[in-house]
């Protein structure tokens, strides 16, 4: 009943083909492995491997031993594939006869089972540790009290013990380790879900509306560190970015008592303050010292202290503010600032207020 | 005597007009054309999902791209990842099952002929619904469309307060409709396994094909039917006052993700075991040797369709369970990939020792063995919940489980097509072309799903129409791209394979491949009685003992 075949010779092409292109694949891999963690100084690359907080460091030591365990796993499985598939290639003189027809092995199966099962005991301690490390952490008396509420498509950041309103960009102090002050943020959303990820950071935990979740974070360096919302909650999902500013404690605290003072009252911007009050802008904005009380966008008594606008979206110059309260779908298409339909006069007296607003 | 059946048939259609042809294809309740008819049925929506696809990484090529609006956008992934999986993966699985469940137990048909055509355009009926919102879906304020909440449409995002209009509602009914024709075809498989085997196929004398359809067809009645009754839910808040998953009136969005997880984890292996069915008849076939450890594969597949209803919430590390919750499904997670992987180590032992033909549906099933692991292995990483809470939700989720359904279950599913199209067309596919087909797509896989990991590692999070410069994304994004295009190469030389073979391509006759299961005894294409008499097997590869009456299986199992 066998049809007969023209014979084959090894398929020398294809075998040789193969292994050197998974090699190639494999030196990539580590490449890209070494490219990922070499990231540079500046925090522009917010790469999971370049840590600078107790949660993201946990991580990132785990995520060494499973790479390593998981790296082991790979070169024996792909090890044997290879050899499988060049060593027992049908040769042509050898094609008439079947080969031996094994049907199983208790032992060897027995092997290959109990060993991955010693692997996953291994690895569950280890993962439950630090589940358990990060998730369980005590909050120090001197943490900074953060309440992040995500709304379609900005953050609000309150800072409910010092009196503070503002958004998307989130001032922290660094953290000694002889005495942490960590920031532990409390995390609500005003509509859908969304996630908080600043990955040099922490991992990224939701923010679900009537579900308040918390997470913490302890810098040990200064600087800026980037992150954005990680779950889709709409069309604007990928402009609610994230920018964290870990500050020395003296910054922190020029920036804290910046941030209390009731908004300037620049009385040449009088007519900007006009427009502001007369129209819709109040219905979503609030400026303290001003009948603007709205809470469905960003609070803009310190907007001139952040250096974005639109969650990142935008930098914050007169340009953009001025294009942004005019036309905010030529920035962030889709998000839920309408077009505010100003005169020109109008338009510019409202920016020139606004830039007032240090 | 089956070829002169075929004789008749050929010289019938040749005069026939083609309004009967297609009356009967309509009509029919054969479980070979239903076959075909799914088949057919995905492959086109495999081309559709595809060029959504393309669209996706046309955008994300650079930062900053305008090749589509965010709401075009979102709505292009919304329906890749509902199309693929709906109308792509689970229709094409079936239609392979329902093809060969009945030839391979020597059977005559499926248990319920008729339920299994109801099956068919049931979900021939949710893939239309769904692309009839393109045109259809303009609700209140002229918003609506195509659904673009998400392949997993979370709560309150689908809400009538944050998806207006109806495009929502296409998404759920159209997944209700066709979810109850996959548990007709599901109840299906069980009643014809179960009841339907020639005499002598006990259940350990089964291939393993049916084995892992039974087990398969199992877990799609346990995981659809959350999924309904969610999207019933769903339904009842949006349209009769209902607030399940309306946070706003105090119900729960969390609910709605246990709901879909539920389904949504199940489903994931429901798709791959049929995969695995695959390479576990065509690696013995190409390596001449039986499958290494039939009972602890069958019981592999067994203890993955139970643990795998235990497995859900980790899709969910990141939404705020505590950390008792979280290590439960670390541990279920991890406990899974023990059957999993020791699969891979039997098709090894299988390979071990053979003389390995490279023929095309082989190196498909050796690309899948190589892709399964770094797949698998991909799947550890992310079980380990804290790596997850950085991982989760980026585009290392999305490599991964592309690493899976396209480099597992598609490869597989390209070697079951080069491995079967014969027995169902009567012709071989070309080996050259298939050989071809096989290297362009491993290429432009591995272009686009290799570097996919990356920039996840990077900070990159999914689901997101564009992205900032300057954060280490743009080279990887580029080459993904790139990849796209050579994996649409490569699959429009398997079309072109499929249409000229069909027509030209060299007659196959009963057993190309000197295989051992049952539907290799019957002519290609098989009469559509199947078998003149009905079969009985002595073991589980009865054309083996019959080719070799001096060593038959049946002294040894």
């Amino acid at each position: 009943m066998r049809i007969v075949e023209t014979m084959q010779k090894a398929d020398w092409p294809a075998i040789i083909s193969r292994v050197v292109g998974v090699a190639v694949l494999v030196a990539g891999v580590l490449l890209a492995a070494g490219l990922c963690t070499a990231a540079p100084q500046d925090n522009s690359v917010p790469s999971i491997f370049d840590s600078h907080s107790t949660p993201a460091d946990s991580i990132r030591h785990l995520s060494h031993f499973v790479l390593g365990i998981t790296g082991l796993i790979f070169l024996v499985v792909f090890s044997l594939l290879s050899y499988v598939v060049v060593k027992f290639r049908r040769r042509v003189a050898d094609a008439e006869r079947e080969p031996a027809q094994v049907y199983g092995s208790t032992q060897i199966e027995l092997a290959w089972t109990i060993i991955p099962i010693l692997i996953v005991v291994v690895l569950f301690l280890a993962t439950a540790r630090v589940i358990h490390a990060i998730q369980d952490a005590p909050r120090p008396a001197e943490a900074v009290e953060v309440t992040a509420i995500g709304h379609q498509f900005w953050w609000e950041f309150r800072y409910p013990k010092l009196g503070i309103v503002t958004a998307n960009e989130l001032h922290v102090p660094v953290s000694d380790a002889a005495y942490p002050t960590p920031t532990f943020l409390k995390l609500l959303s005003a509509d859908t879900d969304h996630s908080f990820w600043v990955p040099q950071l922490a991992g990224k935990t939701d923010l679900i509306p009537n579900h308040p979740n918390g997470t913490w974070i302890d810098p040990h360096e200064t600087g800026l560190f980037l992150g954005q919302c990680a779950q889709y909650c709409g069309t604007q999902h990928a402009k609610m970015l994230l920018r964290v500013y870990v500050d020395t404690p003296e910054d922190f605290n020029a920036w804290v008592r910046g941030q209390q003072e009731p908004a300037k009252r620049d009385e040449k911007e009088a007519a900007g303050r006009h427009v502001f009050e007369t129209t819709a802008c109040l219905n979503c904005h609030a400026i303290t010292g001003t009948n603007g009380t709205g809470r469905f966008g960003p609070d803009l008594t310190h907007l001139m202290s952040r250096r974005t606008i639109a969650s990142g979206a935008a930098e914050n110059s007169a340009q953009n503010l001025r294009l942004w309260i005019q036309n905010p779908d030529s920035i962030k298409p889709g998000s839920l600032m309408p077009a505010m339909k100003l005169s020109d006069a109008d338009l510019d007296a409202l920016v020139r207020y606004l830039e007032t607003l240090q | 005597m089956s070829s002169d059946a075929i004789a008749i048939q050929t010289a019938e259609a040749a005069g026939r007009p083609w309004v009967e042809t297609l009356h009967e294809w309509v009509t029919t309740v054969d479980h070979k054309r239903l076959g075909i008819l799914y088949i057919l049925y995905a492959l086109v929506f495999l081309i559709i999902g595809g060029i959504e696809a393309t669209i996706i990484r046309i955008q994300l090529m650079r930062p900053h791209n305008d090749f589509v609006s965010p709401q075009v956008f979102n709505r292009m992934f919304t329906m890749h990842g509902t199309t693929m999986i709906f109308f792509v993966a689970m229709p094409i699985l079936f239609g392979f099952a329902n093809y060969l469940v009945p030839l391979m137990i020597g059977a005559r048909d499926m248990a319920f002929p008729r339920l299994n055509a109801f099956g068919f355009w049931l979900t021939a009926l949710g893939g239309f619904l769904l692309y009839f919102s393109f045109v259809g879906g303009s609700g209140l304020y002229g918003a609506g469309s195509a659904p673009d909440v998400g392949w997993f449409a979370y709560a309150p995002l689908t809400s009538r307060a944050f998806s207006v209009g109806h495009s929502a509602d296409y998404w759920t009914i159209a997944l209700l409709v066709s979810g109850f024709g996959s548990i007709s075809t599901a109840i299906n498989i069980i009643a014809t396994i179960l009841c339907m085997r020639c005499p002598g196929m006990k259940l350990s004398r089964m291939p393993l094909l049916a084995w892992l359809n039974l087990v398969m067809a199992g877990m799609v009645i346990l995981a659809v039917s959350p999924l309904t009754a969610a999207q019933i839910m769903l339904s009842i808040d949006r349209y009769l006052g209902g607030h399940f998953f309306d946070t706003q009136a105090g119900g729960s969005a969390t609910l709605w993700m246990h709901f879909f997880w539920i389904f949504g984890h199940p489903e994931v292996y429901v798709l791959i075991i049929p995969a695995f069915a695959f390479a576990s008849e065509i690696i013995p076939v190409f390596s001449r040797k039986p499958i290494f450890g039939y009972p602890v594969m069958v019981a592999a597949t067994i203890c993955i369709g139970f643990i795998g209803l235990s497995v859900w919430a980790h899709h969910m590390f990141t939404i705020g369970m505590n950390s008792y919750a979280n290590s439960f499904f670390v541990f279920t997670t991890m406990a899974i990939a023990v059957p999993t992987g020791i699969k891979i180590f039997n098709w090894l032992g299988t390979m071990w020792g053979g003389k390995i033909q490279f023929k095309t549906p082989m190196i498909f099933c050796i690309g899948f063995l190589l892709q399964f692991l770094i797949a698998g292995l991909t799947g550890v990483m992310m079980s380990v919940a804290p790596f997850d809470w950085q991982l989760g939700n980026s585009y290392f989720v999305v490599a991964h489980f592309h690493y899976v359904i396209v480099g597992g279950i598609l490869f597989c599913l390209f070697g079951a097509f080069y491995y079967w199209f014969p027995k169902i067309t009567g012709r071989l596919l070309n080996e050259t072309l298939g050989k071809l087909h096989f290297w362009l797509f491993a290429i432009g896989f591995h272009l686009t799903f290799d570097s996919m990991h990356i920039p996840g590692l990077l900070g990159m999070p999914r689901r997101i129409y564009t992205y900032e410069p300057g954060r280490g994304w743009e080279i990887w994004n580029l080459i993904e791209t790139i990849g796209v295009f050579v994996q649409g190469i490569a699959t429009l030389i398997f079309v072109a394979n499929l249409v000229l073979s069909y027509f030209n391509g060299p007659k196959a006759g009963n057993d190309p491949w000197d295989a051992w299961t049952l539907e290799w005894s019957v002519s290609s294409p098989p009469p559509v009685y199947n078998f003149a008499s009905i079969p009985t097997v002595a073991s589980r590869r009865p054309l083996w003992d019959l080719k070799h009456p001096e060593d038959p299986d049946s002294h040894y199992e």
